[in-house]
């Protein structure tokens, strides 16, 4: 059998979780294993995972709070060894990753973390992941056809493979009580973390002062796009931190990346470059950038971003 | 109080990467190798500051061959105790984390810090694999610890916003952005340095079920198409056609 844990927010599945679904859905289908899904809380939502290629899903109704890796490590360990799980997919966010080294020693199997595609070599299934800073990607197997998968944000399209409804049954199992203490909780409301947007803004020292940013927030709303920086940016304060992408702040591989008044040092595109395509602004022809871009612009930003903004408004109201 | 800093070595960023022929191993001619970043801005710096308030002492650790032992003496340099390495070139993060946790049973550390990740293969997997070893609760990405007796009080980050909790020592952290200023190694830290203990440890081969099959380059992009300045059609289109996001 094939696991797969999601998580649930505010009674929605992730997106990252519905991605690690159809991840695991192509595993099973190759080993031709049923695909059993595990949730932490109920959703209405539920059934209609059968149309992912869930058979079951498990609900843990327990109180278990998902950021404590030691109780949930207990859960998945324990499930996945009562239905015997070869294969266990997650998705590689902050709880992912910090409860997949835990299965991979508790279960005692490979983890392969940050994975992106599943390919099938003389029937071994190999995962390949990006690494180097995105220079290049490796491909791992497990020998003994049994691992801890850990899938990457944003690497698949989730797309319905077929018509059916899953069983939801819940299951019961005795955890500890937790030894991290939770003492609060702060999420930025209403927008996509950075790390599963599917389409960015991001903008640097080009800009001169923060006030400038008007502008680029303008544009991110107009295309449902999350807002991003480089690291000087953030660190003289102009932008929050948790904007900041590269080397040293979040990777995040976007369908599309606007790169708008940065340079495109190594250590910026370090965090983009696994972005599916890149548009960059820039005034400078020689900005490093435009080798890593698809498409490039290279003007004031301060002229063509306002001019930007006003034609995708036109071409909205026109097509509306 | 006693640190356990997990230091590891990699590849500078800036570094251009090939392979060798069987493209199962990074060719390391000609590669400049750092401390990795996480560990020593954040991690082994916060272990010091702890120590420079508590007392107590900071060791490093590294698991793999003496190649790494110019960054072992960066971190004694920065201010690092001692150092151990155990002699053995590790296939996974599985074997790192268990010989890793087989050292610190055989001490008594109350807190062991990794780095958020190791900038060469951007896995995040040792810290969880540690914790779990040992039976202790793991915290990643910590931007801020204080310690008031045997309790910490952590902030840490997570998709799209922050999260503060309390746990008892000991327990496992990995070190992100923010928990400490990076220090540079002054003259006397660097002399200090050759007289601490490195010590190196012989062990067995664990060996592990993950196979890395091949690294592979990645197809070089075909180029970039300059679009003309004022050409707003063009990219409204790329917008409407190809991102679909308008
Ligand atoms: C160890 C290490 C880690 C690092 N990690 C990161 C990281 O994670 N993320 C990161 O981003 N950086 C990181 N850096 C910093 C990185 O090396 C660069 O310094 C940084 O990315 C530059 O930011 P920038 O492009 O915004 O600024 P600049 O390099 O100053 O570039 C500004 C760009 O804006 C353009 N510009 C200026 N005015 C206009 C205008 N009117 N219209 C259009 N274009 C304009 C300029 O031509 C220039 O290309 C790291 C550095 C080190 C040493
Ligand atoms: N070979 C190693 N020796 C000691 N510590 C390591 C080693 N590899 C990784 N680590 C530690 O584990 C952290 C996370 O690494 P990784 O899981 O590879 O991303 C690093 O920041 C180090 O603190």
């Amino acid at each position: 059998m094939v696991l797969v844990y999601i998580e649930i927010h505010q009674g929605e599945i992730k997106k990252s979780g519905l991605e690690a679904i159809c991840f695991a859905a192509q595993i099973a289908k190759l080993k031709s294993s049923p695909l059993t899904a595990l949730v932490l809380s109920n959703s209405d939502s539920l059934a209609g995972l059968g149309n992912y290629g869930v058979q079951n899903v498990l609900v843990a109704n327990q109180n278990i709070d998902g950021s404590d890796s030691q109780n949930l490590c207990a859960l998945i360990s324990q499930v996945a060894e009562k239905n015997q799980a070869n294969y266990i997919v997650l998705s590689n966010s902050s709880i992912g990753k910090s409860v997949a080294g835990r299965l991979a020693v508790r279960l005692n199997r490979p983890l392969v973390s940050g994975v992106n595609t599943i390919l099938e070599e003389g029937g071994k299934l190999i995962f390949r992941k990006s690494v180097y800073s995105g220079k290049a990607s490796a491909y791992y197997t497990s020998k003994n056809d049994k691992a801890i998968i850990a899938l990457s944000p944003n690497s698949i399209s989730p797309s319905k493979s077929g018509d059916s409804n899953a069983t939801v049954s819940s299951v019961e199992i005795a955890v500890q009580p937790s030894k991290i203490k939770l003492l609060d909780r702060n999420l930025v409301k209403g927008k996509i973390p950075l790390a599963e947007a599917d389409t960015v803004v991001s903008a640097g020292r080009g800009m001169k002062e923060p006030g400038n940013w008007g502008m680029i927030e303008e544009l991110a709303d107009l295309i449902g796009a999350s807002t991003a920086c480089s690291r000087p940016v953030a660190d003289i304060g102009w932008r929050p931190h948790h904007e900041h992408v590269g080397q040293t702040g979040i990777a995040i591989k976007p369908n599309l990346y606007i790169a708008i008044g940065i340079s495109g040092a190594i250590q910026h595109l370090a965090g983009v470059n696994s972005s599916r395509k890149i548009i960059v602004i820039n005034k400078d022809p020689e900005a490093p950038f435009f080798k890593a871009a698809d498409y490039g612009i290279c003007g004031d930003l301060f002229e063509v971003v306002p001019k930007l903004n006003e034609a995708i408004r036109k071409f909205k109201s026109s097509n509306s | 109080m006693n640190f356990l800093v997990c230091i590891s070595r990699t590849p500078d960023t800036t570094s251009k990467i090939t392979f060798e022929a069987d493209s199962r191993k990074l060719k390391e001619d000609g590669l400049v190798f750092i401390l990795n970043p996480y560990d020593e801005w954040y991690a082994l710096v916060k272990a010091i500051e702890l120590k420079e308030k508590f007392g107590g002492q900071v060791d490093v650790i590294h698991v793999g061959n003496s190649n790494a032992e110019v960054v072992m003496r960066k971190a004694l340099a920065i201010g690092a105790d001692a150092a151990f390495r155990i002699d053995i070139e590790p296939d996974s993060s599985w074997e790192v984390a268990k010989y890793i946790s087989d050292f610190a049973k055989t001490k008594a550390y109350d807190l062991i810090l990794l780095g958020k990740e190791t900038i060469d293969h951007n896995g995040s997997e040792t810290g969880a694999m540690v914790a779990e070893f040992m039976d202790l609760p793991y915290i990643s990405y910590c931007n801020k610890l204080d310690i008031d007796g045997t309790k910490a009080t952590i902030a840490r980050e997570i998709e799209g916003g922050t999260e503060t909790s309390e746990v008892n020592l000991p327990f496992v952290l990995s070190a992100a952005k923010g928990l400490a200023e990076q220090r540079i190694p002054n003259m006397k830290g660097i002399m200090d340095a050759k007289k601490k203990p490195l010590d190196i440890i012989a062990v067995d081969k664990l060996g592990s079920d993950l196979e890395l099959v091949r690294f592979e380059l990645p197809p070089v992009k075909s180029g970039v198409k300059m679009l003309a300045v004022d050409d707003m059609d063009a990219l409204i289109k790329i917008l409407h056609e190809e991102a679909k996001v308008i």
